[in-house]
């Protein structure tokens, strides 16, 4: 058969359906180990692309004849002299990852969670390579688009698709981990940029105010997006009650984990809001909200559909992070921490407009996992 | 930085330069110094990590105005 290119979206297709690969990650050491392709049905063997210049003689006894193997290196060209070797060693079923693990980073999942009660639907973009989930809430004929990433084009091809025009775009805070499309979204399509002032005290454009009390509406059956205020992550972070039925929880409240409070540098001062959030402002929300966090860490807080999602009580009940007593739950945001998302000081700089990045540079920074979870 | 051989790798994409860089080592003797210039942003980690598997030192690096430059010295 020889080898042959797959996209992203064929990956993600198969990752969901937990197909059987096997993966063979020509990068270095140090990118593996920081990050890569996860899946329940998924074993991987890690060689560097520089030690298989020759041929891929010494690892041949180590590669499955029998399963398809998916070489994947950082942009998609060391991949394909390794692949190359592989169909002369007699490997058949060989597949090359279209643009290496930068395209891997990207890509877009749109997944449709349900149907808001007087028409209109709110779609979950994941971005499986990365963990970040951003939201695509649509009712008669206007959409809001919440903690877009760069990609812009996903939600304007989205939006042409489904015939809306984009009005509203909004952060729940300001983010360390990936950079915001949220400007550029404004630019391209005339809709108001909402940010949360206390995490925009230092950004050189213009926004407006995402604040509790001011609610946002989409289509003439006016679906209710309620602001919250909810800091713990970041000073300004704001949940959002979408339609009485979910709630937007930003970096606060993920499925498995959540959300650290150090990112901005000040984890001592922010772990009482984090708990004060977590601990009293949520438990007064309905407990049948369906959570929809910002981020995933782990690809087993996919449902079977590929979406995010969790009843508020059932976290209740078990996510770790919600039953912890104080003391405990000090230490937990505050030692022992994962490290630090790849270049988020620049990043939260990109986000506030004080540095311009170009579009490669902006790519090399967002490399690696999203890391906004206490948990790993 | 005093190099017995100049490897120019610009515009190369992965894995080119470090394609490039083992072949040119290979014409040197041990404790001769190469010096590579290169603009794939990759190359920084994957060369230190090839100079380190392969035995070789990276005795400098260094980044102006979008070119990466490396020192590596055979070992």
């Amino acid at each position: 058969m020889g080898m042959k290119l797959i996209s992203a979206k064929e990956v993600t297709e198969k990752v969901l359906s937990n197909k059987d690969l096997f993966i063979l990650d020509v990068r270095n050491e140090d990118a593996f180990s920081d990050w890569k392709i996860e899946g329940k049905q998924i074993d991987h063997l890690n060689v560097p692309y520089f030690d298989l210049i020759d041929g891929v003689d010494e690892i041949v006894d180590k590669l499955p004849k029998d399963r398809e193997i998916l070489v994947v290196c950082a942009k998609q060209g060391s991949s394909e002299m390794v692949g190359e070797h592989l169909v002369d060693a007699g490997f058949e079923d060989v597949f090359v990852l279209e643009g290496g693990m930068k395209t891997w980073s990207e890509y877009l999942n749109p997944v449709k969670l349900g149907d808001l009660k007087d028409g209109g639907s709110i779609y979950q973009f994941v971005r499986i390579g990365k963990g970040c989930l951003s939201y695509f809430i649509e009712s008669n004929g206007e959409a809001i688009v919440v903690d877009s990433t760069r990609t812009v084009d996903a939600y304007l091809d989205f939006a042409k698709e489904k015939n809306v025009t984009i009005k509203h775009v909004l952060d729940t805070h300001l983010h360390a981990d990936h950079i915001s499309g949220g400007r550029l979204l404004q630019e391209r399509t005339g809709a108001t940029y909402y940010l949360p002032p206390k995490d925009a005290e230092e950004v050189q454009f213009d926004y407006e105010p995402l604040v509790e009390g001011r609610d946002l509406s989409v289509g003439n059956t006016k679906v209710k997006v309620e602001p919250l205020y909810s800091p713990g992550h970041t000073i300004g972070s704001t949940s959002l009650v979408v339609d009485d039925q979910y709630l937007l929880t930003g970096d606060i409240l993920f499925v498995e984990s959540i959300g650290r409070p150090d990112l901005a540098g000040k984890a001592g001062d922010w772990a009482d809001d984090l708990r004060n959030t977590l601990y009293d402002k949520y438990k007064e929300l309905s407990h049948e909200l369906i959570v929809l966090p910002a981020h995933f860490g782990n690809v087993s807080e996919l449902d079977d559909q590929g979406g995010v999602q969790a009843k508020l009580g059932d976290l209740y009940e078990k996510n770790a992070g919600l039953n912890m007593d104080e003391k405990e739950f000090r230490r937990a945001v505050s030692e022992n921490l994962p490290p630090q998302p790849n270049a988020y000081q620049e990043i939260r700089q990109t986000n506030m407009g004080k540095i311009n990045p170009n579009e490669e540079d902006q790519r090399e920074m967002e490399i690696g996992p999203n890391r906004c979870a206490i948990h790993g | 930085m005093n190099a017995d051989k100049v490897l120019d790798a610009k515009g190369l994409a992965c894995p080119m330069p470090i394609v490039k860089t083992k072949k040119a080592i290979n014409e040197l003797n041990a404790g001769e110094v190469l010096e590579i210039h290169a603009t794939d942003k990759g190359a920084k980690s994957d060369l230190t990590a090839w100079a380190k598997s392969g035995g070789h030192e990276l005795l400098q690096d260094t980044e102006d105005d979008g070119i990466l430059k490396f020192w590596i010295k055979k070992g």
